[in-house]
């Protein structure tokens, strides 16, 4: 682990500047062969091609293990491709379990990128407290992470993304291990969220629905090695109304049921197909 | 969002503590009466000569007769100990981070650090003396000598024991390996730190008695350690206990003190298990 964080190489096809979104050519990424797994190396990613806007909400679905996270990781540069290129702005991770220091509070630890980015304590946490106002989390800031709910926990990991001042987001399946109830809450919020502190986004989810409700763009991803088997315009705004009451799609209305039907096809047919292959 | 309403928490946890911080006085307590009256016993009517084995009593009038010279006695000692404690805990500390960011260390450091917990002190207790003169600071070396083991085995532990997707999430925020150890491992680590601090107090105290015993020394620095040795010989038995009975009550002492310090320093380890030492 320290050697993972000493050696802060990134990848060579990786120029950064401001006003990109996210282009990802061709990538192709095989883990080498490891002694505890006796295999011959894990292919995980297979010349996947993506792209976003910037502004735009990418939805990256796809089964388990078809390396959908392995992607967010090559995004923020925590990884090289072997083949292909990665152009993107700067990314910050949110990875899939919330990661809060126990011992800091809530506020801290949304502030925590401000504090590695050398601002004191106290502007670090005047900050977060804006942040903590706008989006209505102002009673929790002096919570500590185990008297936090799931839900909640999630919010101040995400505000902990925001507050990193990154243009692009990298959200590894942000609500996979909360209950129905509360994962639902949470895609309105974060849908109100990204209303009121635009970002590009990839969100990696395994849920379709979560994919078609949230996203602009839905790329879906077969089973591992992960390809491209569809790429879904959602077409229609994600969430109306800023300011007052946010209004979201619903996973009634026509469209989404529509698109989550083409996307489970997708999901399916790709998903024999690669399972063929690896057997 | 269902969380803890921290005023509910807290009034609920207060009620409970009443009782068992009383219980946990009590316990022990009641456990130190029951063994001493057995001693008392066992000592009156069993006929033990008292200079194998004083019964309590005695040891309580050898402690009142003897009140100054185990006072001043004490003294020494107990600065050996916090001042060999401090010695152990910064050492071990500061050994333990070296290991932890340049593994190549641990690999040469580490069995050299278990080899030294089976030097027996007298061996090397006169070439102290002889590098650092009859004062204090021979004796601090060997009680730091007997004493950072445990500290650097819990500090490298913690250390390590940060979650692996730590460091992939501190990447992507920027941090330098200096503020990854600074935010995230350090406090981390603070817990089995503090743990390993715990068994380096247990044994602190007799690590002075054996400082005191093994190195040869002025009388300014000679200390309960000294004073038992020479009792025990000098059939002066009720006072060896006496003074025994003080180090007793003062590694107890330290222990606690240690706790207390833990509360302060590692509050969200402590609430969250609901310890109370």
């Amino acid at each position: 682990m320290p050697t993972e964080l000493q050696s802060r190489k990134r990848s060579s096809v990786r120029p950064r500047s401001g006003g990109l979104g996210l282009e990802v050519e061709r990538v192709s990424l095989t883990y080498p062969p490891s002694r505890h797994r006796r295999d011959a190396g894990v292919h995980a990613l297979a010349d996947v091609s993506l792209h976003a806007t910037p502004g735009e909400l990418l939805a990256v679905v796809g089964p388990s293990g078809c390396g959908k996270s392995t992607l967010l990781e090559l995004i923020c540069g925590l990884r090289a491709p072997d083949a292909g290129s990665i152009e993107c702005a700067p990314a910050v991770l949110m990875p899939q379990r919330d990661l809060l220091l126990p011992w800091l509070s809530a506020l801290d630890n949304a502030a925590l990128a401000l504090r590695i980015a050398g601002l004191s304590r106290g502007h670090a946490r005047e900050r977060a407290y804006l942040l903590f106002a706008e989006l209505g989390l102002e009673r929790f800031e002096h919570a500590r992470p185990h008297e936090l709910s799931g839900g909640m926990r999630q919010r101040v990991a995400f505000l902990r993304t925001l507050l990193a001042g990154k243009p692009l987001l990298c959200l590894d399946e942000p609500f996979g291990a909360l209950d129905a109830i509360t994962r639902s809450e949470m895609q309105e919020w974060l849908a109100g969220a990204l209303a009121r502190e635009p970002r590009t986004v990839v969100l990696v989810t395994h849920d379709v629905e979560e994919a078609v409700l949230l996203a602009d763009r839905v790329v879906v991803l077969s089973r591992r090695p992960g390809r491209v088997v569809a790429e879904l315009d959602v077409g229609m705004p994600r969430a109306s109304g800023v300011g007052g009451a946010v209004r979201i799609r619903t996973r009634t209305d026509p469209e989404v049921l529509a698109l989550r039907e083409r996307a489970l096809r997708a999901l399916r047919t790709g998903g024999r197909a690669g399972s063929h292959e690896d057997t | 969002m269902k969380t803890r309403e921290p005023g509910t928490t807290h009034a609920r946890m207060s009620a409970r503590s009443g009782v068992r911080a009383r219980s946990n006085v009590l316990a022990p307590l009641g456990l130190v009466a029951g063994l001493l009256g057995a001693w008392e016993c066992y000592a009156d009517f069993a006929g033990v000569e008292e200079d194998l084995l004083p019964a309590p009593h005695a040891v309580a009038v050898a402690l009142w007769n003897n009140g100054a010279l185990v006072w001043r006695n004490f003294a020494v000692t107990a600065e050996q100990v916090v001042l060999g404690l401090a010695l152990a805990l910064t050492t071990g500390f500061a050994l333990a981070v070296a290991i932890h960011l340049f593994p190549l260390l641990r690999r040469a450091v580490y069995p050299l650090a278990v080899g030294s917990q089976a030097i027996p002190i007298p061996v090397i207790g006169v070439l102290l003396v002889f590098w650092w003169g009859f004062g204090i600071f021979p004796k601090l070396v060997v009680i730091a000598l007997i004493c950072f083991f445990p500290v650097v085995v819990g500090t490298v532990d913690g250390l390590a024991a940060v979650d692996p997707e730590q460091p992939k999430l501190l990447r992507t925020l920027d941090a330098s390996r200096w503020q990854a150890f600074r935010f995230a491992e350090l406090p981390a680590a603070l817990p089995a730190a503090l743990s390993g601090a715990r068994i380096a107090l247990a044994v602190g105290v007799i690590g002075a008695f054996i400082a005191e015993t093994s190195t040869p020394s002025s009388a300014a620095y000679a200390g309960l350690g000294h004073e038992i040795v020479t009792d025990a010989g000098g059939f002066q038995t009720a006072r060896a206990y006496a003074a025994t009975a003080v180090l007793f009550a003062f590694a107890i002492a330290c222990f606690y003190a240690l706790a207390l310090a833990e509360r302060k320093l590692v509050p969200w380890k402590t609430r969250a298990r609901g310890e109370t030492t």
